[in-house]
């Protein structure tokens, strides 16, 4: 019998974003898990998943998989082939490579489907060029101790060298609680207030994304006292602080992003 | 007859700061405190007709009524003439019973001076040298009332002589407490002494009363006063030898007021710079300074809510003012200020520095709150923290009868918790587990009649078998342990040692504490306890229970951004120990090294919070882990022919004796015993002596337990609390690079 753990992204959506290779290994595979708690697939429901492949779908949370159950799907794939089904793509922003490793060291052969990550959504949506993203980051929740320090100061040593950052916003998908844009900018500026380096200011271009790889993904661009206005509507959403700009992407944010005319100027 | 005076009039004679006397009864349990404060009550000025002629004023609860103790702190405010002035006097009653020390200990913060009694029949006893110890400790000045002295005639039968003889070794005694426990500067100027009027004697319920100099000046001695109650004509006495006078004139004369007070007692009491204009304005008592109050009490009235009395040492605090609590964080506006009658308040608008009031409004005030006003809240330093000798050593787990009572269960023991800072309250709604940790069993006992009454008696509980608390510590140094987080994307690297005894020494004097500057706590480790300078400047968190986190960690990435969790992942840990959930205690812990993953969702408190109490946990099982267990100080009195029995009683129950003195036709055993061999020490003890033993039980200290039975006490608290068999094993909570 096959030993295999394959690691398939679900895409941005919902179930049908799967590849048909994706579908195959499911229906292909023994024992099938699932994690939804690194990000929300707005539209995507297991159930129909599991109609579609006909294979019953586990799901686990992340203390499952962080604790006992990164080894219970270790010793399912000693025994046939499993799937751990991951949202967006499975390997870029989670921290399942430890998994992969961990299975690796085991004997276990490991694989990937790869599914459309938000990363490429996001980017592809802010018509702001791929080479000039700088480090990517998460804005967390602040309660609990944690600060929004890290990604301010990432977005500040992005600028310094003229790259833009990709901000993710946090999801506790457990407690079903998903942070807007409003919500992270205004991390970022109180943030600005105990720092003031002028990296987050209500004058500051940003360029939000709302629901990335679904049908009605929304894209606005604008200086962020604007964007603190701006309906975004529904979840996910992720916010872009854009670095230096070049021309066509100055037009790009202009003409797909709605940005302000002005943003013209700021092309160096 | 009680003389009543107008509020205005008394807030006039508040505002001559020389005038004002900030006192407390205090004394061993059944000494007569509260006999005697209700005959000053009974002559003294009130300051309001509403509460004279009541039969115990001040024990106004109706358990304290029942029982004849007294369980709470009552305030009172008295008018006393002297000569042709007339003094305020800001009484406080406190509590005898060894189960409420903790409210003594909050009292003295509020007073100057303190009147200590002692009964002359059972002289100084354990608890008389627990309050004066805690006076001292606090610059509290105290003077002495020997009372009962008609039973050394009326029931001991004593000549004159042996009077005189008894009651002299009992202020010799009471000096040596002084000795003893009071600090270089004050010692000598604070023993007392008949000849200068700092004891005095009488009988509180037969409400006479003297010192030296008033009965020399009418010309009485004592044989006169034995002469009388030969011939039974003690009644006369109270004519000539008022007692309201004899004790009121004693605190006029020796004790000090706010003024004089303050210049010693805020520098005991505030650690921070006494030339800044805060320290000036408390060091100088001063009405137009900024407004400072230290909250000795925090009560809940269903009506009022939250009552946060406390002392004023500088400003004037009016309705409607705006203050902060520095602990709390917050902001509020006075909503009602009022002065003490026993079970009441009376509103005064407004009161001036040296005086103890009563404000409403304040609903995060807690006992030991520091209060200035709005304008100084950003300067303000808290006053430093009030030290209790007792722990919480006895638990009960309690339940509603009814399940759909447990809300309010739940806010019962919030009040409960909030009134008295010495009882603990666990909440555990996922394992529904609802405790009560307090000194004893009576502080229990009581705690479930409050329950009680605050639900107007509606709430039916039911409650377990007192259990012991215990400690985990560790007796050796900890393997150095890699614990990674979940995701295992960060790993800290920990160990555990014990920390030193002198260190939980000063932790537990108050040398050095959470709130204290990391600069200054470094330079007292590094000079007092020998540590490294660097690290000892590097004290992440001291924790409750003396457990320390120390970063020893050099050029960690990120390290400031995690520290907060890191602390609250080594609290969760030191809360409750791996080889029983007993919380730690004198742990050392030492994070050597970290490594943290680059984006900060990976590495929230999720990951870093368990991360920390693993590796805690690991290097701790290595650290050859023990457990301890709570030992109280016990003190019995009981006549002499049963003294074998107790001894060989307290023997039996793994107790040892470490003194035996003759009290006239008493003696006093002192000894340790520990708290788990005390449930059904009151039966044993009474059988043994038909009724005659009388005691009082007190924690002392944490001590290993025995080999012979850790292992049974730790499976005990397992299976208790649902945990798995086994003492974990240090692998679970150690990974492999
Ligand atoms: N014979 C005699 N009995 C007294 C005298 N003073 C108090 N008592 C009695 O001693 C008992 C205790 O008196 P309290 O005034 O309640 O004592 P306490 O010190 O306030 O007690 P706690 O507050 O519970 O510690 C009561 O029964 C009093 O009547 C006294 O001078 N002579
Ligand atoms: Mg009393």
């Amino acid at each position: 019998m096959p030993r295999e753990l394959v690691f398939v992204g679900l895409g941005l959506y919902n179930e049908k974003d799967l590849s048909l290779r994706a579908l195959e290994t499911i229906r292909k595979a023994n024992t099938v898990f699932a994690e939804l708690y690194t990000s929300l697939m707005p539209a995507f429901h297991i159930s129909k998943l599991e109609k579609l492949s006909k294979k019953n779908i586990i799901l686990v949370s992340r203390r499952d998989l962080e604790e006992e159950a990164g080894q219970k799907i270790l010793d399912s794939a000693k025994n046939g082939i499993t799937v751990l089904l991951v949202p967006g793509d499975p390997l870029i922003a989670t921290t399942h490579v430890d998994l992969r490793i961990r299975a690796e060291k085991q004997g276990i052969k490991t694989r990937i489907i790869h599914g459309a990550s938000i990363i490429s959504a996001v980017i592809g949506l802010s018509g702001l060029q791929n080479y000039k993203y700088g480090r990517s980051v998460t804005v967390p929740f602040t309660d609990e101790s944690s600060t929004v320090e890290t990604p301010y100061r990432v977005i500040k040593e992005n600028k310094r060298l003229g790259l833009h950052t990709l901000c993710f916003l946090d999801i506790k998908a457990e407690e079903k609680r998903y942070m807007t844009i409003r919500h992270g900018l205004k991390a970022l500026l109180s943030m600005e207030k105990t720092k003031r380096k002028r990296v987050v200011t209500l004058g500051t271009l940003a360029v939000g994304v709302a629901r990335a790889g679904s049908d009605n993904s929304t894209v606005k661009a604008d200086y962020v006292a604007g964007l603190m206005n701006y309906d975004f509507g529904p979840p996910p959403h992720s916010l872009v602080f854009p670095g230096r700009l070049h021309f066509v992407e100055a037009e790009a944010l202009v003409t797909l992003a709605e940005a302000p005319e002005s943003v013209k100027e700021m092309v160096k | 007859m009680p003389k009543f005076r107008q509020t205005s009039e008394i807030l006039k004679l508040m505002s001559n700061k020389e005038d004002i006397r900030d006192i407390g009864i205090i004394a061993h349990i059944d000494h007569g405190k509260t006999t005697m404060t209700d005959s000053l009550l009974a002559e003294a000025g009130l300051l309001s007709p509403k509460i004279a002629g009541e039969a115990r004023a001040l024990d106004y609860l109706e358990e304290e009524q029942k029982r004849g103790i007294t369980i709470k702190t009552a305030n009172i405010s008295l008018l006393h003439e002297m000569g042709d002035k007339s003094y305020v006097i800001n009484l406080i009653d406190t509590p005898g019973h060894v189960d409420f020390t903790g409210k003594v200990t909050r009292a003295l913060r509020a007073i100057d001076g303190a009147v200590v009694v002692v009964d002359a029949v059972e002289e100084v006893m354990v608890q008389t040298e627990t309050v004066t110890r805690q006076a001292l400790a606090e610059r509290v000045k105290p003077v002495l009332f020997i009372n009962k002295v008609d039973r050394l005639i009326r029931e001991l039968k004593l000549s004159s002589d042996e009077v005189q003889k008894k009651l002299l070794r009992i202020i010799r005694d009471f000096n040596n407490l002084i000795e003893i426990y009071g600090e270089p500067e004050f010692k000598s100027k604070w023993k007392v002494d008949a000849a200068k009027g700092t004891v005095a004697f009488g009988s509180a319920l037969h409400k006479w009363g003297f010192t030296l100099d008033v009965a020399q000046k009418k010309g009485i001695k004592f044989s006169d006063i034995v002469e009388t109650y030969k011939k039974e004509q003690w009644e006369e006495l109270p004519k000539t030898l008022p007692i309201h006078a004899a004790i009121l004139d004693m605190v006029v004369k020796h004790h000090p007021n706010p003024i004089e007070a303050q210049k010693y007692r805020v520098p005991k009491i505030w650690k921070s710079d006494i030339d800044s204009e805060i320290g000036q304005a408390m060091l100088n008592c001063r009405d137009d300074g900024p407004t400072v109050m230290c909250i000795t009490l925090a009560q809940l009235d269903p009506h009022a809510g939250l009552v946060a009395t406390g002392r004023l040492f500088s400003g004037t605090v009016s309705e409607g003012d705006q203050v902060y609590l520095v602990s709390a964080r917050k902001d509020y506006r006075v909503q009602q200020v009022s002065m003490y009658m026993g079970a009441f308040r009376e509103v005064v608008g407004s009161i001036g520095a040296g005086n103890i009031s009563a404000l409403l409004g304040l609903d995060l005030a807690r006992a030991g709150e520091t209060l200035v006003d709005i304008a100084h809240r950003d300067v303000m330093v808290p006053f430093e923290s009030i030290k209790y000798v007792s722990e919480p050593v006895v638990t009960i787990a309690i339940e509603p009868k009814h399940p759909r009572e447990l809300p309010r269960l739940v806010d019962a023991m919030h009040r409960l918790a909030i009134e008295d800072p010495n009882l603990v309250t666990t909440i555990n709604k996922e394992t529904g587990e609802y405790l009560l940790s307090g000194m004893g069993e009576l502080h229990l006992e009581i705690a479930c009649k409050f329950l009680k009454d605050f639900t107007s008696g509606t709430l039916e509980i039911i409650t377990s078998k007192p259990i012991v608390v215990y400690r985990e510590s560790v007796s050796g140094k900890g393997v150095l342990a890699m614990a990674k987080s979940p995701n295992k994307h960060n790993k800290f690297w920990i160990q555990v040692e014990p920390l030193e005894e002198k260190v939980i020494e000063m932790i537990e004097k108050g040398d050095i504490s959470e709130i204290m500057n990391r600069k200054q706590m470094g330079a007292i480790l590094h000079k007092e306890a020998g540590w490294k300078a660097d690290e000892a400047r590097k004290v992440l968190a001291l924790e409750v229970h003396r457990n320390m986190l120390i970063d020893a960690t050099k050029g960690v990435q990120y390290m400031g951004e995690v520290k907060s969790t890191v602390i609250s992942g080594f609290t969760w840990g030191a809360e409750s120990g791996p080889l029983a959930g007993e919380p730690m205690r004198g742990v050392k812990v030492r994070l050597l090294d970290v490594k943290l993953h680059e984006d900060p969702v990976h590495r929230g408190p999720a990951q870093i919070m368990p991360a920390t109490r693993r590796g805690l946990y690991g290097s701790f099982l290595t650290a050859q882990p023990v457990i301890l267990e709570p030992i109280y100080k016990i003190g019995v009195t009981v006549p002499e022919q049963w003294v074998g029995d107790v001894s060989s009683i307290i023997t039996r129950k793994r107790g040892r004796i470490i003194s035996s003195e003759q009290k006239g036709p008493l003696t006093l055993i002192k000894g340790y015993i520990p708290v788990a061999e005390t449930f059904g020490l009151a039966a044993d003890l009474r059988s043994a002596t038909s009724g005659h033993a009388f005691w009082q039980t007190q924690f002392d200290h944490w001590e290993k337990t025995p080999e012979s039975i850790a292992s049974t006490v730790i499976e005990e608290i397992r299976k208790r609390r649902g945990l798995s068999g086994d003492i974990p094993r240090p692998s679970k909570f150690i990974d492999e690079a």
